[in-house]
Order: structure tokens, then C-alpha cells, then sequence
């Protein structure tokens, strides 16, 4: 008898959609003086998908997604080498202003880090930066974002007060929408939730699912199975290398690298 | 230190069972063939009874990987090993069922004399039986090699399979007064070689496991 292998759950696993890549990477390194870093990083980070960089504390995957809107490079002993494509550009071609990247490049941190000061002018900071002084647009921007980042109806009627007198899951959503307020093109989001509730951390991931209509998402988690549930695709960093880079159905069920393997089976880490 | 020890200790747990319940199952098979053979009703009846215990294995290790699935958020290769012993659970336990049927054909057929001497069909029987053994071993030791050999082995059922239901369909049409007998002995050829494919099922399930991958083997 002939064994042959079920073409339809071969070719559903291969499955590959053309999508545009938004971030092309290649060959980067980094340095942190000796410490090599980041190693012979390369792959590309697709358009309007969510793209989750997981792997142990070490690994280099936060170093990787501070480099996307040069950040890193506030570490005064970074070296890098290689090249960061965003939509065509070299980001680090001197004639490209870290300002731009960074209104095209938003991000979201660990923990919630509102400004001192009311959720109004929290999300009007960056228009108001950006010039936008009337008041009328002011508001519109203000209300788009925070309906953007899913809170809008928990503060429309407080938006005079302290941002500080929000939960902890609703600051980081209001940090969402301070994101949004500049209009990215990019959203990246470095463990936004690891500082959050269980029901606030299930928010974000919902709210991530609605921003990927419009934005293109990298995020950084310590939390498999959050980025099993919210990512499209994902990047498995160890000692600052890509082990495998694959659509996140396929890493989760099947990974081709038995350090992956390993590493979400939770058998090392 | 074993990352994850309990998980991985409960996973073994549930691997014992998927054993024991094999084991259970084969034991029952072998017997009903042999009560069929001997016509022995009281032996067809205690594979009856003790079918339960079976039923009750298959629901524990069911129990055991919703339990594991809930609270362990397996992934990868834990997630198809839970996925295998469940599927693998109930081709078990699909198997015994099959040998209360031919206990309840034997109990039909009654202590009346054959109309022919059984010769293939125990001999069918015992290979459907040794697939199951096979299968088992290869879900111990996750022997892709071995569990593709299930189906060479289910080649060779289906044609005997064939065989046997030609010769009693003939039987059938020249001796009207034995219809019953004949037609238990029909349905017991049939649960043995649905017996066999549950074999390769198994097979199936240990390629998928060790794989990621399906493989038809009953095609």
C-alpha cells in the first residue's frame, strides 16, 4: 500500500498569503560593547498583521524592538550593523529624522507611564507637538483615539481629570490612544500587559485584534500563549538570534527547530 | 532541574493508561474469538461485564486530558500527545465494544453445532489482534516505521475479509435453515475487520503525534 501524506493538511499548513512587508531587516547586529547582542537578524515584519518576538529574558528581544524605531540608540555603548528597511527607507540613512520614524513608529511600554497631567491633554500631546492647536480638531482627534484604543466610554465624562486616577489597565490603554493620537503607521508594544490584570490584559489583546485593521503591530511578550492568541506571526529570538520565524498557527503546533520546540513546551527558560 | 516535572510526570500517567486500556482490550478480543470458538456462552458473557471497566478507563483518561489541556495550556508536541491519547482512547475503546459483539453473536449462535468448522476467521481475528499489540508498541516506543506497517497489515484483513464473506454468503444460499448462525458469523467477520481499521487508526494517530502531519492509512 502506498503511504501517501494528506495534501490538504499539507498544503492548509503551507498556506502563505502575499502580504507587504512594512519592516524589512537585514543582516543586523548590535553590540552593547562586547556583548553581542543582536546577531544576523533577518526577516521581514508584515503590513497590518500582528508580529509577536518571543524568547527568554536575554534573548535580545527588546533590544530588537527598540531598534525598529531607534531607541536603542539611547544607549550611549550601542554598535549596529546591517540595515532596517521601513517602507523602502533605511532607517538609519542619516538623512532620515528619528523624529519622522518615530511619528510613523509609535510604541507602547511595559508599564503604563501616563503623563502627570488630564486624560484630555495625555492624548492631545502629540497633535499638539505636531502643531495642531484648534480646538475643535483637537477634540476629535482626542475622542477618535480614545475610542480607538477601546476606553473612550470609560472616560468621556472625566476627561478633565488626572490620568493617574485610572487603573492600571485603563492607563495602558489611554497609552494606546496617546499612540494613536499621532496617527502611526507602526504600532510596536514591548509587554504591554505583563504589568496588567488578567481582565485588562484580555482588553489589550482585543483591542490589539481591532488595531491590526489599521496598523501594523510588533509585540514583545513573556507570554506564550498570548502571543498563540493575539499574533499572526512570530519570531522566536534566542542569544540574540532568530531560531525560527514562522505564521504563529505553525510555531505553536508544530515548530520545525527543537529549541522552539522546547522553549514552548516550556522545557528550558 | 526538570522544567515543568509534574506536567510531564502526568503525561506519563496518562501514557500508562492508554497501555492498560490496550492491554484490556486485547484480552477482551482474544477471549470473545475463543468463546466464539469454543462456544463457551459463560465466557461470552463475562467479556460483557467486564467491558464497563473499559468504558470507565476510557472516560478517565478523557478526564485527564481535559484536566491537563485546562490547566497545563499544552502546546506543540504536548498538545498532539493529549490530542493522540484521546483519539487513541476511544479507538480502544471502540475495539472492545466490538468484542462484546461477537460475545453477544457468540450468545446468539448458542451451543447448536457449527455449520463449518471455524478456521479463518479465528485466524483473522488473531491478526486483527496482533495489529492492536503492534499499534500499542509503536505508541509506547513512537515508532513512526512500525505504526506504518499497521497498514500492510490491514491489507492483508480486508482480503480475508473478503474471502470469508464470500464463502458464507455461498453458505448462506445453500443452507436456508442455518441463516442465523450464518449471518452472526457474518457480523462477526465484519467486527474484525472494523477491529483492524480502529488499528490503523491508532497508527494514524501515532504519526500525527510524532509528526505533526496526517497520513491516511486507511485509504
Amino acid at each position: 500500500m502506498d503511504i501517501t501524506i494528506n495534501k490538504k493538511s499539507v498544503q492548509k499548513g503551507k498556506e502563505e498569503q502575499e502580504v507587504t512587508p512594512v519592516f524589512n531587516i537585514n543582516n543586523l547586529n548590535l553590540w552593547y560593547g562586547q556583548d553581542h547582542a543582536l546577531k544576523d537578524i533577518k526577516f521581514d515584519i508584515p503590513e497590518k498583521q500582528v508580529t509577536a518576538i518571543i524568547g527568554p529574558s536575554g534573548c535580545g528581544k527588546s533590544t530588537f524592538i527598540k531598534t525598529l524605531n531607534r531607541m536603542v540608540e539611547m544607549v550611549p555603548i550601542v554598535r549596529m550593523s546591517g540595515e532596517i528597511i521601513y517602507r523602502d527607507k533605511n532607517i538609519f540613512d542619516p538623512k532620515y529624522g528619528v523624529e519622522e520614524l518615530r511619528t510613523q513608529v509609535g510604541m507602547v511600554f511595559q508599564k503604563p507611564n501616563p503623563f502627570p497631567k488630564s486624560i484630555y491633554d495625555n492624548v492631545a500631546y502629540g497633535p499638539r507637538i505636531h502643531g495642531i492647536k484648534n480646538k475643535k480638531v483637537l477634540d476629535e482627534v482626542v475622542e477618535k483615539s480614545l475610542r480607538g484604543a477601546a476606553i473612550w466610554d470609560e472616560v468621556k465624562d472625566r476627561l478633565n481629570e488626572n490620568a493617574f486616577g485610572l487603573s492600571g489597565g485603563q492607563q495602558q490603554r489611554l497609552c494606546i490612544a496617546r499612540c494613536l493620537a499621532i496617527e502611526p503607521d507602526v504600532i510596536l508594544m514591548d509587554e504591554p500587559t505583563s504589568a496588567l490584570d488578567p481582565i485588562s490584559t484580555l482588553k489589550v489583546e482585543e483591542l490589539v485584534q481591532e488595531l491590526k485593521k489599521e496598523y501594523s503591530i510588533v509585540i514583545v511578550t513573556h507570554n506564550m500563549q498570548q502571543a498563540a492568541r493575539i499574533s499572526d506571526r512570530t519570531a522566536f529570538f534566542l542569544n540574540g538570534e532568530v531560531v525560527e520565524y514562522t505564521d504563529t498557527s505553525t510555531l505553536f503546533s508544530n515548530p520545525s527547530d527543537k529549541r522552539t520546540e522546547d522553549y514552548i513546551t516550556g522545557r528550558f527558560g | 532541574m526538570v522544567v515543568r516535572e509534574n506536567f510531564q510526570l502526568q503525561l506519563e500517567e496518562m501514557k500508562q493508561a492508554i497501555v492498560q486500556i490496550s492491554k484490556l482490550a486485547e484480552e477482551a478480543l482474544l477471549q470473545s474469538v475463543e468463546a466464539l470458538r469454543t462456544q463457551d456462552l459463560d465466557k461470552a458473557l463475562q467479556i460483557i461485564e467486564n467491558d464497563n471497566r473499559i468504558n470507565v478507563l476510557e472516560d478517565e483518561i478523557n478526564d485527564l486530558a481535559i484536566l491537563l489541556i485546562a490547566k497545563q495550556a499544552p502546546v506543540a508536541s504536548d498538545l498532539r500527545r493529549i490530542i493522540a491519547a484521546i483519539k487513541i482512547s476511544s479507538d480502544i475503546e471502540r475495539m472492545a465494544d466490538f468484542a462484546v459483539n461477537i460475545a453477544k453473536s457468540t450468545i446468539r449462535i448458542g451451543t447448536a453445532e457449527l455449520i463449518k468448522p471455524l478456521e479463518e476467521l479465528p485466524k483473522m481475528a488473531k491478526h486483527a489482534i496482533h495489529m492492536l499489540t503492534t499499534a500499542t508498541k509503536a505508541y509506547i516506543d513512537e515508532d513512526v516505521a512500525l505504526a506504518k506497517e499497521l497498514a500492510d497489515l490491514d491489507d492483508y484483513v480486508d482480503e480475508t475479509y473478503g474471502r470469508i464473506i464470500q464463502e458464507l454468503l455461498e453458505l448462506m444460499t445453500k443452507n436456508p435453515d442455518h441463516l442465523t448462525q450464518i449471518t452472526q458469523l457474518l457480523f462477526v467477520c465484519r467486527y474484525i475487520e472494523r477491529t483492524a481499521d480502529h488499528a490503523t487508526n491508532i497508527a494514524e494517530s501515532i504519526i500525527f503525534l510524532v509528526k505533526g502531519k496526517r497520513y491516511g492509512l486507511n485509504d
